[in-house]
């Protein structure tokens, strides 16, 4: 690694970035973090392979008359729209109230430690 | 009255695919060349402070979310999507759709699991993240190279694209004359990356985008009054003329056992390619903090949602005041219904507008393809790799521009070499290799502590590999009539999409490659990563001007 060009990102200086990750503190942001995108990304990801192994595969089922013209494989796939942006609104919602704060209560703490470098 | 309806509407067809072959293309060309002479002033003006690489890559990282969202949308919502998706709902109905929404729910992965962590560790290439915490040179080299070969598909997609574009919205029919067009595409966008850098090509997606949003906007709600803003209603017209089979799943994929199989390796690509594709990576480094990438991300979402939205009032619009009959015999066929569409409504004005946007959109996506490549060659290869970090004061945004003119010479040589070529494959093509190659990489380096560089390289080469094989042994390539090369067969990949074979292959190969390897990657720069990653802490900001 040594050896190797050096990073390009900026230099920072004698932070101890091992006793950073293990304080109570960043513990609790990952585990904030990961807890809510990983579920997230795996239950998105896997209504949105029901619903391309339906629209593939049960034709007969998709094409179901609901209403007028509408039928549920236009209505799932409407679905598929208003649960992007549900779930976008709602990682907004979620990452404005329960990660920034403590993100930048470390980030603070960490810019001050390094001679403000953290706080460009 | 069936008579009667048909007569009229084969006598506006005729004198609309006369305005799309003769009728127009002075108004064609006079709207475009307003486009080109507004953006190149303001190209101009945003110029004046390019001065430093992170002037030149990254705008400054000045740019706020809505206005990078934006840009975003204009990246992402090229000629193909909208004219191609327009196009396949009215011709194929239901599984035009279906299309779209693999687009759209894409960005979720951007949204949760990637664009904020990018922005905080990165400055300018998705290199700079891959490489943070493994071997520099391997790991970049890599990246580069999936960087630019994502880059080179796309770009050939969209001039090849260009010249069909010509052909249809300028009466452009000849060879040469498609030629000289795809030559001056080429020309505009050396200009605008040149002289504008990341600035420059942002505000042209941002003048871009918001004209193709509103332009389709007006469209959707023309479309709808004339169906008395009832969807079903408009459903039921579409569903008149081209048959009930456009209301239900099927027509296009539903085809045999092997075109559904192509389509779920085709939804897989989709899905997890966006989040993949390096020219929307680097959108994330022109603003300033990881809140305002998340922003960005949330207007894209919206806008292309949004546009999403429309074009399956558009799509089933054409088909239901047009058909699919007239719109696959117009010149530029399934391409043409967009622009049908918007001459049957609006006349020769509208149709006019709407042609140079589709135009527009090709310029905007090839400058925003190019100054990606170029960064990535200069900031990865040149600077890090060949003068190992130490470049010469001010060598690196020189090289990048040398290497814009460069790449802008092999687009307009390659568009004219494909013309007329089956290349829509391309950005499928595309798709499954920042899929394949890049996502998994992405993914271990974010959230995998223990991935490595062989892991890195074995994925990177090994997505990229796959990918490129399986797609030149499948029948798009050969043995098919539809095929790049018709007469021979060497195909025995039965697949047009390679995205569910060469998908879980880079994701097993970063694992395998991780599992093998003794070399342990040093573990306080990996927590350097983590903490920078998810705090922000040492990212750097907006320049000051």
């Amino acid at each position: 690694m040594s050896t190797d060009a050096p990073r390009s990102v900026t230099q920072l200086p004698a932070i101890d970035y091992i006793e950073v990750e293990e304080s109570p503190e960043f513990q609790k942001l990952k585990t904030r973090h990961r807890s809510f995108v990983f579920p997230l990304a795996i239950a998105f990801l896997v209504w949105y392979f029901a619903y391309v192994l339906l629209a593939d595969y049960a034709h007969e089922f998709m094409s179901t008359p609901v209403w007028g013209n509408i039928n549920v494989g236009l209505l799932f796939g409407l679905g598929q729209f208003v649960t992007t942006f549900a779930i976008t609104t709602w990682y907004v919602w979620y990452a404005n109230r329960r990660l920034d704060p403590i993100a930048e209560e470390i980030r603070d703490d960490l810019g001050a430690r390094s001679n403000g470098n953290g706080a460009l | 009255m069936g008579t009667i309806t048909t007569a009229v509407q084969t006598a506006s067809l005729q004198s609309a695919a006369e305005a799309t072959n003769v009728g127009s293309p002075v108004l064609n060309i006079a709207i475009f060349g307003a486009f080109v002479a507004i953006t190149l002033i303001i190209v101009l003006r945003a110029s004046r402070n390019n001065k430093t690489a992170a002037d030149y890559y990254a705008a400054g990282r000045s740019f706020t979310g809505g206005q990078n969202g934006t840009a975003i949308a204009g990246d992402y919502l090229s000629a193909a999507s909208f004219l191609g998706i327009c196009g396949a709902i009215a011709i194929n109905g239901y599984d035009g759709f279906l299309y779209s929404i693999g687009f759209l729910v894409a960005w979720l992965v951007a949204l949760l699991l990637v664009a904020e962590l990018m922005r905080n560790t990165g400055k300018f290439t998705m290199a700079d993240v891959l490489s943070f915490r493994l071997k520099q040179r391997p790991v970049r080299l890599a990246a580069a190279t999936t960087t630019l070969a994502v880059c080179f598909f796309y770009l050939l997609a969209q001039m090849a694209g260009a010249g069909g574009l010509v052909s249809l919205l300028l009466g452009i029919n000849d060879k040469v004359g498609q030629s000289l067009i795809i030559a001056v595409v080429g020309a505009l966008m050396i200009i605008y990356v040149l002289v504008g850098g990341m600035k420059g090509t942002t505000w042209v997606q941002i003048i871009k985008a918001s004209l193709l949003i509103a332009g389709a906007a007006v469209m959707t709600v023309w479309v709808l009054a004339l169906h008395g803003f009832n969807l079903s209603d408009l459903l039921g017209a579409a569903a008149a003329k081209g048959g009930q089979a456009v209301l239900d799943p099927g027509l296009q994929y539903g085809l045999t056992d092997l075109s559904r199989l192509d389509f779920v390796s085709l939804a897989l690509a989709l899905v997890l390619g966006t989040a993949g594709l390096p020219h929307v990576l680097m959108r994330f480094y022109t603003v300033p903090t990881a809140k305002e990438a998340r922003r960005s991300v949330v207007w894209a979402i919206w806008l292309i949602g949004l546009f999403y939205l429309f074009t399956l009032v558009l799509g089933y619009g054409a088909g239901a005041l047009i058909g699919a009959d007239a719109i696959k015999a117009a010149p530029g066929g399934v391409n043409s219904a967009a622009p049908l569409l918007a001459f049957e409504l609006g006349g020769p004005v509208l149709l006019g507008i709407i042609s140079a946007v589709a135009f527009a959109t090709i310029l905007a996506v090839v400058a925003g393809l190019t100054i990606t490549a170029a960064a990535s060659f200069s900031h990865d290869v040149y600077a890090s790799v060949i003068k190992k970090g130490k470049p010469a004061p001010g060598m690196e945004v020189k090289v990048a521009r040398i290497t814009v003119v460069i790449i802008g010479i092999l687009a307009i040589i390659g568009g004219i070499g494909v013309q007329g070529q089956n290349i829509a494959f391309l950005v499928a093509l595309a798709f499954a290799v920042a899929a394949s190659a890049n996502l998994p990489t992405i993914l271990y380096s974010l959230f995998w502590r223990k991935f490595n560089t062989r892991g890195a390289l074995w994925s990177m080469y090994g997505g990229l590999g796959s990918a490129m094989i399986l797609i030149a042994f499948s029948p798009v390539v050969s043995g098919s009539e539809t095929a790049m090369i018709p007469g021979a067969d060497f195909a025995w990949f039965p697949l047009n999409n390679p995205g569910i074979i060469s998908i879980p292959l880079g994701f097993i190969l970063g694992w395998l490659g991780t599992i093998t390897s003794r070399v342990k990657e040093d573990p306080a720069i990996a927590s350097e990563m983590e903490v920078r990653s998810l705090t922000g802490h040492g990212a750097e900001g907006a320049t000051p001007h």
